[in-house]
């Protein structure tokens, strides 16, 4: 059982300046170092003694990595823009008011204000298992302590599970699928670009991974297109206490709207798995329909086709349903089932 | 760098959770040794074969020209449980080598198919077919001795021809026996711990990490072990002395000249009174 420590075990700390410098570093000491963002994640691992790095290498230096900058079709946000930037920068407010939304809501003021955004779409689930440091699935081991007959599962997946069932607790992911947000990432071979939903894989691929990044990469920047500058969006987060908390399921989705019919939409859960859902059945399903609650019904429920509920978690199902429908139809059409 | 990795329990007791990976490239290396060095040996080293030949001219004249060795059924066999084992070692070790796909539904297929086809063998072999012909008996023993001393240039009578199977390859269907069945029993109490689509269910506490853990550690020595041993087999299969062994396995039969040159008739006999001219046993006896 892992137990909160006054120290940290020994490890070199790199304070690189520059991206470059920090992708060399990490290709340098691979497996061995550990990136650190605005360390609400590192240090949880660190002080509890689980992960144990040979180096870390310091973000918070790199001026390049932060700050949100207006380009020609869209906006780049560094991966170290802290989460209150974020929420409060007037561009991303006015034009992409779903991550505003959701950042907002992440933790509470003191975290977002240390909190980076690419250390939020990066950090690592949050099953109390694995987070205790038992040898499971995720951990290296051949158990996963929360799937069995007696394991408390309140939290965790109801899709996608693979011998592991954490799920991924990330705010903004949600929010950054549905702007259809491209991750850039450093890597020894140069920059490489990955859409938001791909930079995350689950257990059936690599179950020791909540994303793609490999030893000596780097995510630096994350691109958000005009494509849906000004839709309609929606986010809800559903927690158990809502001064701050990780969620028990969220929701977020673009909608551009004429006529009142939908013409396109993305929509995006996450805490439902290990990998945050992009609903694409349910984006495909509701082109061309109205906005209203109809077809938030229908949504909904096409939404939980294949839910696989653990011991404890069954209510994810219709809150999965209704997140989708409110999504779709908006609260105050919403019928609660 | 041990042979096995360790974590603590949740109870704090330290239990073997696997094999430590680096045994698959020591496997894989050792298998390419073993026919890097039996290449060179066979090529510059080896004396030529001879065997000890007192056939009579009417026993020789019996031999058919096609020589059955294996029935279908064996064949169908042998290739069932070829693929099945190409795919078990593919999808257990190729994620750990670092390519990532979706494994683990392939592998339990995988492994339930070798596991029905290594149990319908087991029960052809014991009732169908000469159980004992893949069992070393007293003459391989004595033959293999004197192999070795001629091999060293020592004088000693020249051994007979081979039975049905050479001792080499007796010894090799003990140890795939041996492996085999070990990731067989292991691998069907892991499908415990998998979703097996309502097959099982899961229940990862019928055995106490300890148990678990040298299950995990029996399941991945065998299963590095068979990466050598596979390589090894495919190598002998297109060794071009063994391509007729080979080609019985697909053909179902061996040209008379070299079942004469390899094969005792006495050992592993044509019975002509029994099937008539043009017979000599398979599998299928």
């Amino acid at each position: 059982m892992a137990v909160i420590r006054d120290v940290m075990p020994a490890f070199d700390l790199l304070q690189p300046a520059s991206a470059a410098d920090a992708q060399k570093l990490l290709q340098q000491y691979g497996e061995d170092a550990w990136i650190m963002a605005g360390g609400l994640d590192s240090f949880d691992w660190l002080k509890d003694r689980i992960k144990k790095p040979k180096v870390l290498v310091d973000l918070s230096g790199i001026s390049e990595m932060s700050g949100v900058r207006e380009t020609g079709n869209g906006v780049e946000i560094g991966a170290m823009t802290t989460l209150t930037e974020i929420a409060h920068h007037p561009v991303i407010k006015s034009q992409y008011g779903v991550l505003s939304q959701a950042v907002e809501v992440v933790a509470s003021p003191q975290i977002r204000n240390q909190g980076t955004l690419g250390g939020n779409v990066s950090q690592d689930t949050r099953c109390w298992y694995y987070r205790d440091g038992w040898p499971c699935y995720r951990a290296g081991g051949n158990i996963c302590y929360a799937d069995t007959p007696v394991g408390r599962n309140r939290e965790h997946a109801i899709f996608g599970a693979n011998r592991c069932v954490a799920v991924h607790p990330s705010d903004s992911v949600p929010a950054l699928i549905a702007l259809d947000a491209k991750f850039v990432i450093q890597t020894p071979k140069g920059e490489k670009v990955v859409d938001a939903e791909d930079y995350f894989v689950g257990p059936d691929i690599d179950i020791t991974r909540l994303n793609i990044i490999q030893p000596g990469e780097l995510l630096t920047t994350i691109r958000i297109p005009n494509t849906w500058a000004g839709a309609k969006f929606y986010f809800e987060k559903v927690r158990d206490r809502n001064v701050w908390d990780f969620p028990l399921m969220n929701v977020a989705s673009a909608m551009k709207v004429s006529g009142g019919n939908i013409d396109s939409m993305r929509i995006a859960v996450n805490a439902v798995a290990p990998r945050p859902m992009r609903l694409k059945a349910v984006e495909d399903a509701v082109r061309g329909k109205p906005a209203n609650a109809d077809t938030g019904e229908m949504a909904g429920k096409l939404a939980i086709q294949g839910a696989v509920p653990l011991q404890f978690n069954a209510y994810k199902i219709p809150l999965m349903r209704n997140l989708v429908k409110r999504a779709i139809g908006g609260v105050q059409e919403a019928q609660w089932a | 760098m041990g042979l096995i990795q360790w974590a603590t329990s949740p109870w704090g007791n330290s239990v073997p959770i696997h094999i430590a990976w680096y045994l698959i490239w020591v496997c894989a290396i050792a298998g390419l040794l073993f026919m890097i060095v039996h290449a060179l040996y066979v090529g510059i080293f080896a004396k030529p074969k001879k065997f000890a030949v007192n056939d009579t001219p009417a026993a020789v004249a019996a031999i058919p020209e096609r020589v059955p060795r294996h029935s279908f059924v064996a064949r169908a066999f042998h290739w069932v449980m070829a693929i099945s084992m190409l795919a078990l070692l593919v999808t257990a070790f190729l994620p750990k080598m670092g390519v990532k796909f979706d494994w683990v539904t392939y592998h339990w297929i995988a492994g339930l198919v070798l596991s029905a086809s290594v149990i319908f063998h087991i029960v052809h072999a014991s009732f169908w077919l000469d159980f004992w012909s893949i069992w070393p008996d007293s003459i391989d023993l004595r033959d293999a001795r004197r192999r070795m001393m001629r091999a060293f240039g020592k004088d000693a009578p020249p051994p007979d021809r081979f039975a049905k199977y050479p001792l080499e390859n007796k010894f090799y269907h003990f140890v795939i026996l041996c492996s085999g069945l070990a990731v067989i029993a292991t691998g069907l109490f892991m499908m415990k711990r998998v979703n097996t689509f309502g097959i099982l269910s899961r229940n990862p506490y019928v055995f106490g990490d300890l148990t678990w853990g040298m299950m995990y550690v029996l399941h991945g020595l065998a299963g590095v072990g068979l990466i050598a041993l596979i390589m090894v087999h495919v190598y002998f299969g297109i060794r071009p002395e063994k391509l007729p062994i080979t080609k019985s396995m697909i053909f179902g039969y061996m040209d008379r000249e070299f079942y004469l040159e390899e094969h005792d008739p006495q050992r592993w006999a044509v019975e002509q009174a029994k099937k008539g001219p043009g017979y000599a046993p398979s599998d299928a006896d």
